[in-house]
């Protein structure tokens, strides 16, 4: 069967499983007796086994299997959890997410489970602590896979309450059989809770469900996977019961068993299920009261039960097509200013504000909370602090803040690469952190919030801060800087020597930072992402990474310029500001023009000679309008005629035949309906 | 030739003017035709890329065909068109002197170019087609219109 089409959907879900199932083993670490969140990941556990089986991943389906079970355990109060279980299913969790990975990289998803497997059963029968000390995870394998097999083989859950029981023993009595059956419906089915409904209904005409798991609410609402469990009293026989559901299309395959209600482990299995459920409530009361954010959170995930998933494609379909519509706006709204009638006008301006809320609309479709990128930092600062045997606290702010999709694709990797250093560089070890009268934990805060036109997302450390000296001392040994220009930097410029390529001031350089390609490796990405980062650090007290991002790539701010008859579009994420120079204040060095901007010397480039602009024969002003840009610490002067104004741009490509144009990175639409191109800084400073 | 002469269909072409000769360009690369329209110039380009063009919403690179082919180029007049071809995934505009027909040209009628037709090289063309007293020669528009073509002439102009 041709699995491919629901392969993106299985990844995308398995994905979003794994996020919320080490969302809360973290949650869990600290407070180990919620049996809530145990249910929470057992839920989430559960649904990925099915799906991986589903889609034929055999390894992954049965190592999640395992996790489950110790899962079961636990929250059946028959296993206490420790930190040994902890990191091994922290440890199964990572081997899934491997899976899952290389299944979305096009590889087929299988890796060598028998190791956290073994370890997972050993846990399940209680000698964990046997297979640690001899190491030897094999033999213990062997050894533990008869017992799992037999316990599996007694113990199948029925979740049922007592009321449940009694029933089923009255109907005992009185000559019905007692049926466990699986149905399994097919893998293309299309309506799984009309199946599901019909097979209820044969069921109900032959005898009585007494539960249904998923419940019934959750099967009408299609909330399962391909099968659903049903425990059944009927007074017919299993064959007659198996035939009626298979007369029902789509259906795959059923499982009947006959339960014996004489097995002891039911009283227990229920007793366990029903204060695990009692414990659950009270969680679950007491969860509003205490923490309105709890409460916020869970409100957010009753809404997304109501998103649906759009193809990105789609999005910047439309988004093209708005961006259009604003051209015409624009052009729309010259037209009727020039033409003065008044109606005219009116239905112009009511047309601009309403394309203005359906430009904030489409632009807010695009927008994903950067808690997607954020989730998965408490799991990785966790392993990473324990690996350097540090003690490290993150503080997350702003997660919900937005950003465009495309951004927050890029942002992941930029912001491992900080957090990292701040966990390697920044945070002391606890020692060192008593010794300068620190408390032993370190707090990383990784904040984000809206600004304007931008997004800023700030890295916060109160670690030791960067040492001036041994950034010169490394940046004057690696020929970053001479030691001439080293006394006069400031120490901004210092700080921002971290960037260069090339550099690295770790004591030892250890695996998880301090390759040498690190710190300018973020701020190439963050730039080519239309943002800039910053580094800001007290000595003793802690260093604050600044990434500022603009919120959507597709719609940028930009100066509009005039040279000669031409307009150029210059982002105005590169300009530092615009000056009027006098032709005196213009010197010469080295044959190169430069002007003096607040004490550094800015060298000018003629837009008109660089771009080879006609002479369109006008006056010029004597004075000299320049745009001060920046690429990184370096600036410099565009000459320009005139400056016309800033405006929200929509930037379009030159199309494929027209590639490497020297300087211009796009073109846009003005309101005339000309075109203007989009000037590329960062190619005009050398 | 066998198979030329076997295959017995016809190509609808799009026929436009440049200089004193006429050329042919498939129907089925042809988007649409345009008047002229102001052009912002694009710097740094080979001479023949006059700039870009603002078509419907789609920043369009314009091409004067004359300067592409080594032709004097001419000042633009009333029927001065552009015409608007996409080969893949290029898409520009055509700068001709005049556009203004359409006509089905039987498939033998079509010869291989010789090495020159009216000052263009063979390269950029498919063939010669003999129409009763009209000569149509037909373009190979991929020729045209690759990008590598386009560096090496930037690099050889400067």
């Amino acid at each position: 069967m041709d699995m491919n089409q629901y392969l993106d959907m299985f990844i995308e879900e398995s994905k979003e499983h794994l996020q919320s199932i080490n969302q809360n083993l973290l949650q869990l670490e600290n407070d180990p007796d919620n049996i809530q969140i145990v249910n929470e990941i057992f839920r989430s556990a559960h649904t990925l086994k099915g799906m991986a089986a589903t889609m034929g991943f055999e390894d992954m389906a049965s190592l999640t299997h395992e996790a489950e079970n110790v899962l079961d355990l636990i929250r059946n109060h028959k296993l206490r959890i420790n930190s040994d279980i902890m990191d091994i299913i922290f440890q199964s969790v990572d081997l899934i997410e491997g899976m899952v990975y290389n299944i979305s990289e096009g590889g087929n998803g299988t890796a060598d489970v028998s190791g956290p497997v073994a370890k997972l059963r050993a846990i399940v029968n209680g000698d964990l602590d046997a297979i640690k000390e001899t190491g030897g995870t094999e033999q213990a394998a062997k050894q533990a896979v008869p017992d799992e097999s037999l316990a599996a083989g007694t113990s199948r859950h029925y979740m049922l309450d007592d009321y449940a029981l009694t029933v089923m023993k009255q109907s005992k009595e009185t000559g019905h059989n007692l049926y466990w059956l699986q149905v399994e419906l097919r893998e293309d089915c299309i309506l799984k809770a009309a199946r599901a409904y019909m097979v209820f209904d044969q069921l109900e005409a032959h005898g009585e469900i007494i539960k249904a798991n998923p419940s019934v609410e959750d099967i009408e609402n299609e909330r399962f996977d391909n099968s659903f469990e049903v425990v059944y009293i009927s007074k017919s026989g299993a064959e007659e019961i198996r035939q009626a559901i298979e007369s029902i299309s789509e259906i795959h395959q059923v499982h009947i068993e006959t339960i014996d209600l004489t097995s002891p482990s039911h009283e227990e299995v229920s007793h366990a299920r029903q204060e695990a459920s009692a414990a659950a409530e009270q969680t679950v009361e007491r969860k509003p009261a205490v923490e309105q954010q709890g409460a916020a959170s869970s409100n957010k995930k009753v809404s997304t039960g109501k998103t649906i998933r759009v193809d990105i494609e789609r999005l910047d379909v439309l988004m093209n097509l708005f961006s259009e519509l604003v051209i015409d706006r624009g052009r729309l709204e010259q037209l009727a200013r020039e033409s003065g009638q008044p109606e005219l006008q009116e239905t112009v301006e009511h047309m601009s504000r309403i394309s203005g809320d359906l430009q904030s609309i489409i632009l807010t479709m695009r927008m994903v909370p950067v808690e997607q990128v954020f989730n998965r930092f408490p799991r990785m600062v966790r392993d990473l602090a324990k690996e350097l045997n540090k003690k490290v606290n993150l503080e997350i702010f702003g997660a919900e803040t937005e950003l465009d999709r495309t951004v927050i694709d890029e942002i992941g990797d930029p912001l491992v690469h900080l957090l990292r250093n701040s966990i390697d560089h920044g945070i002391e070890s606890p020692e060192k952190r008593k010794q300068s009268g620190k408390s032993e934990e370190g707090t990383i805060q990784l904040k984000a919030y809206h600004s304007g036109n931008h997004v800023f997302i700030e890295v916060r450390d109160d670690g030791q801060g960067i040492n001036k000296e041994k950034v010169l001392k490394k940046a004057i040994e690696r020929g970053i800087v001479g030691a001439a220009t080293a006394d006069s930097l400031s120490d901004k410029q210092i700080y921002e020597l971290l960037f260069s390529s090339g550099f690295s001031t770790a004591d030892v350089i250890s695996d998880i930072s301090g390759r040498g390609v690190g710190l300018d490796v973020v701020k190439t990405k963050i730039e080519s992402l239309g943002g800039s980062v910053s580094v800001d650090s007290k000595q003793g007290e802690g260093t604050t990474f600044l990434i500022q991002l603009p919120l959507t790539l597709s719609i940028i701010s930009a100066m509009l310029v005039q040279v000669e008859n031409e307009k150029y579009a210059v982002p105005l994420s590169s300009i530092i500001e615009t000056a009027v120079f006098r032709p005196d204040e213009i010197m010469t060095a080295h044959r190169q023009k430069v002007i003096d901007f607040r004490g550094r010397v800015v060298p000018l480039v003629s837009l008109k000679e660089i771009f080879q602009i006609p002479d369109s024969g006008q006056k010029k002003e004597d004075e000299v309008a320049v745009v001060i840009v920046r690429k990184g610490e370096k600036m410099a002067g565009l000459v320009v005629d005139s400056f016309i104004g800033q405006q929200e741009i929509v930037l379009k490509s030159l199309g494929k035949y027209l590639v490497n144009v020297f300087a211009i990175s796009g073109a846009t639409i003005l309101g005339d309906g000309q075109v203007a191109l989009i000037i590329d800084c960062n190619a005009l400073i050398k | 030739m066998l198979e030329q002469t076997e295959i017995v269909g016809e190509v609808k072409v799009i026929v436009f003017r440049l200089k004193d000769e006429e050329y042919g360009v498939e129907v089925g690369q042809v988007k649409s035709i345009e008047r002229l329209t102001h052009i912002t110039r694009v710097p740094r380009t080979p001479d023949f890329v006059k700039g870009v063009i603002n078509l419907r919403g789609v920043v369009t690179p314009i091409i004067d065909l004359r300067s592409r082919f080594g032709l004097e180029e001419a000042d633009h007049t009333e029927s001065t068109r552009i015409i608007i071809v996409s080969v893949g995934e290029v898409e520009v505009g055509l700068i001709v002197d005049a556009a203004n027909d359409v006509i089905d040209i039987p498939v033998d009628a079509i010869e291989p170019p010789p090495e020159v037709v009216g000052g263009v090289e063979a390269a950029y063309l498919r063939g010669v087609a003999k129409l009763e007293k009209r000569l149509l020669i037909l373009l190979n528009l991929d020729k045209v219109l690759t990008p590598e073509e386009m560096k090496q002439l930037d690099g050889l102009e400067g």
